[in-house]
């Protein structure tokens, strides 16, 4: 055997003193977090990651408790309820996440007059479920109903309702917001701290926590709406019937199939529902038992739905979901027309059919583009939407259309218009393309007059913020935030993204 | 053009010289954002200065003593809040003072040990403990073929990389299933500048060479690598000589 030769392995590093710099910095460094409490915060859509220190408080004094910790190491506080916003909204990466999940009291409830108050951490599944046998159903909900109230009202959102009753906020009496700053807690109504009231709601978390929210729920004779679907051939065909349908319809809701193209573009389902008229249900204390409203646990009887995702995400894929919408779609055109009821739970929550269903669009997850365009300018836009999807090779798996109008909000989404949600597919490589397709959508969005959702967003560019607020508005937001958070403790990925400035340093 | 790197936030231990501020370049130019740790601070910011001027904002440094492992916590929290995140640990700090045929000095060895194991540990504890509790990352241990075998001239040296091999295996062992990824990286001669006055030696390669077959290793989620490869082999053959031949020999 040849004797082998080796060599001395790697390099000889002499020790120095170290320098005093060296040990000044040192000095200045806070005293570290419990390395346990860092963990995974990232977008509901699963398309960006994040670590945070998480806390889950579930008093107020717990969460003053928090906001000393995070100024005693120089770290930020991001607020988090469910965490079911599509983007970065709720992500406090590297810093305090405060999970208000566990704040989820309901303090007081009214069955005379609807008037409910509740922690930040009640969910609109609480919610209903709560008041339903009374017969009320919250005035606002979103596509899903696992959102808290105080995310709710963050991102102030909207149902299938809007352009008849207005966001949530609308429908708030009152809430109370712990201030950062001074760790007071203030009472805002539309007459005690009315710039606080129209900017916190809507105002995605940063200017303080809801602690207590009062809201006014709906009353409601039958735990069941009266559904009526209607097929639209094209995109042109889906304005004009949500135009006519509008003042005779309590929610409107239309499905647009993404792959539609030519005389197609834009096809999809409208479906329009009613409240029953008092009497028109005639065992409604039946229909309004929670039991009555559940989504069934199983598909067929027998398919636990939590295995469902599993089943579609071999068909998440270009050529699967074409086919999949186009069956979907020719099998409504033959469901035109027909009336049907549904429970309140069973319209309002499509997105919970499907338990997880966002795991069936892989690892790299998915974003949502939604933009809201006034009546003028929405067709058009919406048409130069698609087609730029379609050109660029990204066509949308799911596309949402809704009717707006404005309110008095100053952070406000709304518009008197359109909204179109587009979900897309991330991947590896979509992954560029797809932030380039949505800055290219930003620009039609912004020439047409349109506006944005912090609660969906992923996208949107800084440099872009002004055009779509205004100037204005922008410094009215911050100067509020300064007011409230001069140090500007309350901060998320998506306010650092958006609002990079310094709130302190905002001139 | 170097392929765009999988890591977007990368902390390498030992970034002031030889390999690990040639894996910090690499990953830079890839477009990944680098923390550079070490102690040697005119070093340390001239590299930083290098990188950040062919991009902002690509490299943060940190001056800091491997053996101040009480500052690892905090520090290891700074660094991950001004990256922004973190998806990749190369630990390269390590030493290897001479020593003589007769000479066991306690106070030399130990300082060996704090460099190339208990720094590593201190380091690589909470990189494993958060990519854990992530579900994703790679850890990347800068080790040595001289783990493989204790030879005469290299004692405690080789004793660290030996437990630097184990303790990655076990890192890897434990984290694998996890979605974390751990590469045990065995080095043989690279050109540095303290091996240069010791003439050429057998499979030498430049320390560029060296951090590009360290991150390809990474990428393809080697468990071990031999860097270069050839040492797999030669290792395997020093390995199966008897102990009663080896300790005959003069290497």
């Amino acid at each position: 055997m040849t004797p082998v030769t080796l060599p001395e392995p790697d390099l000889l590093v002499p020790p120095e003193e170290s320098s005093p710099a060296a040990d000044a910095g040192r000095a200045a460094l806070p005293e570290p977090l419990p390395a346990d409490r860092l963990q995974p915060v990232g977008s509901w859509g699963g398309s960006q990651g994040g670590m945070a220190y998480a806390y889950r408080p579930t008093t107020v004094a717990q969460i003053r408790e928090v906001f000393a910790l995070a100024r005693s190491r120089g770290l930020t506080v991001g607020l988090r309820g469910a965490g079911r916003s599509y983007g970065d909204a709720s992500m406090a990466s590297e810093n305090v996440s405060l999970d208000l999940t566990r704040m989820n009291r309901i303090l007081d409830w009214d069955p005379e007059t609807g008037l409910v108050t509740a922690e930040p951490g009640v969910t609109i599944r609480q919610l209903w479920q709560y008041a339903i046998e009374d017969g009320w159903w919250p005035p606002v909900v979103s596509g899903t109903m696992f959102p808290t109230l105080g995310g709710a009202l963050s991102m102030n959102i909207h149902g299938k309702n809007n352009y008849a009753v207005g966001p949530i906020g609308d429908h708030v009496l009152y809430f109370d917001l712990l201030l950062p700053g001074t760790g007071e807690i203030v009472r805002c109504s539309r007459v005690e701290n009315p710039d606080l009231f129209h900017g916190a709601i809507g105002g995605f978390g940063v200017l303080g926590v809801f602690v207590r929210i009062a809201l006014k729920m709906k009353q409601v004779s039958s735990g069941l709406l009266r559904v009526n679907p209607i097929s639209v051939a094209n995109l042109s065909e889906m304005f004009r019937v949500f135009e006519q349908k509008l003042t005779e319809s309590d929610y409107l809701v239309g499905w647009i199939d993404c792959f539609g193209e030519g005389a197609g573009l834009g096809r999809g389902l409208i479906h329009q529902a009613n409240y029953l008229a008092p009497g028109e249900d005639p065992v409604p204390a039946k229909t309004l038992r929670v039991e009555n409203q559940e989504l069934p646990d199983t598909v067929f009887g027998v398919v636990p739905k939590g295995l469902l995702w599993r089943f579609m995400r071999p068909f998440v894929h270009d050529f699967g979901v074409r086919a999949v919408n186009a069956a979907k779609y020719w099998s409504g055109t033959r469901q035109h027309g027909q009336a049907h009821t549904a429970t309140h739970a069973g319209f309002a929550f499509l997105l919970d059919y499907v338990p997880d269903w966002k795991k069936a669009y892989g690892p790299g997850g998915l974003i949502q583009y939604q933009s809201f365009l006034p009546k003028e300018t929405a067709e058009d836009a919406f048409r130069e939407h698609l087609l730029l999807c379609e050109r660029r090779g990204l066509v949308p798996y799911l596309g949402v259309f809704k009717r707006h109008r404005p309110d008095a909000f100053l952070m406000t989404h709304a518009v008197d218009g359109y909204s179109l949600a587009l979900d897309f597919k991330v991947t590896a490589r979509s992954r560029e393309p797809l932030w380039s397709l949505a800055a290219e959508l930003d620009a039609i969005t912004l020439r047409g007059g349109g506006r944005f959702y912090f609660a969906k967003d992923s996208t949107l560019h800084a440099a872009r913020l002004n055009d779509y607020l205004s100037e204005e508005r922008v410094r009215q937001f911050l100067a509020l935030k300064q007011g409230v958070d001069p140090e500007g403790l309350l901060q998320t990925d998506l306010y650092r993204r958006l609002f990079a400035t310094p709130v302190s340093g905002y001139k | 053009m170097a392929a765009s790197s999988p890591w977007k936030h990368a902390i390498v231990v030992g970034a002031s010289s030889g390999m690990g501020a040639e894996v910090a370049r690499l990953l830079a130019a890839q477009g990944c954002k680098v923390a550079l740790v070490a102690r040697r601070e005119a070093e340390l910011n001239a590299l930083a200065e290098e990188l950040n001027r062919v991009r902002g904002g690509a490299a943060h440094a940190y001056v800091h003593d491997v053996t101040s492992y009480d500052e690892v916590p905090a520090l290891f929290q700074q660094v991950c809040r001004d990256l922004g995140g973190l998806d990749l640990i190369v630990y390269a700090s390590g030493i290897m003072p001479r020593v003589a045929e007769d000479e066991f000095d306690f106070d030399k060895d130990w300082g060996v040990v704090e460099v190339n194991l208990l720094g590593a540990i201190a380091w690589l504890n909470p990189a494993a403990q958060r990519f854990a509790a992530a579900g994703a990352g790679t850890i990347v241990g800068v080790s040595s073929v001289a783990g493989d075998r204790g030879r005469r001239g290299n004692t405690v040296y080789g004793a660290t990389k030996a437990a630097l091999n184990a303790y990655l295996e076990s890192l890897r062992n434990r984290l694998s299933t996890r979605g974390v990824t751990v590469v045990t990286v065995k080095p043989g001669p690279v050109e540095t500048p303290m091996t240069r006055g010791l003439g050429r030696m057998p499979f030498m390669i430049s320390a560029p060479e060296a951090a590009r077959q360290i991150v390809s290793a990474a990428r393809k989620r080697a468990g071990t690598a031999y860097v270069p490869g050839i040492w797999r082999v030669i290792m395997a053959v020093v390995r199966a000589i008897p102990s009663a031949i080896f300790r005959h020999m003069k290497f």
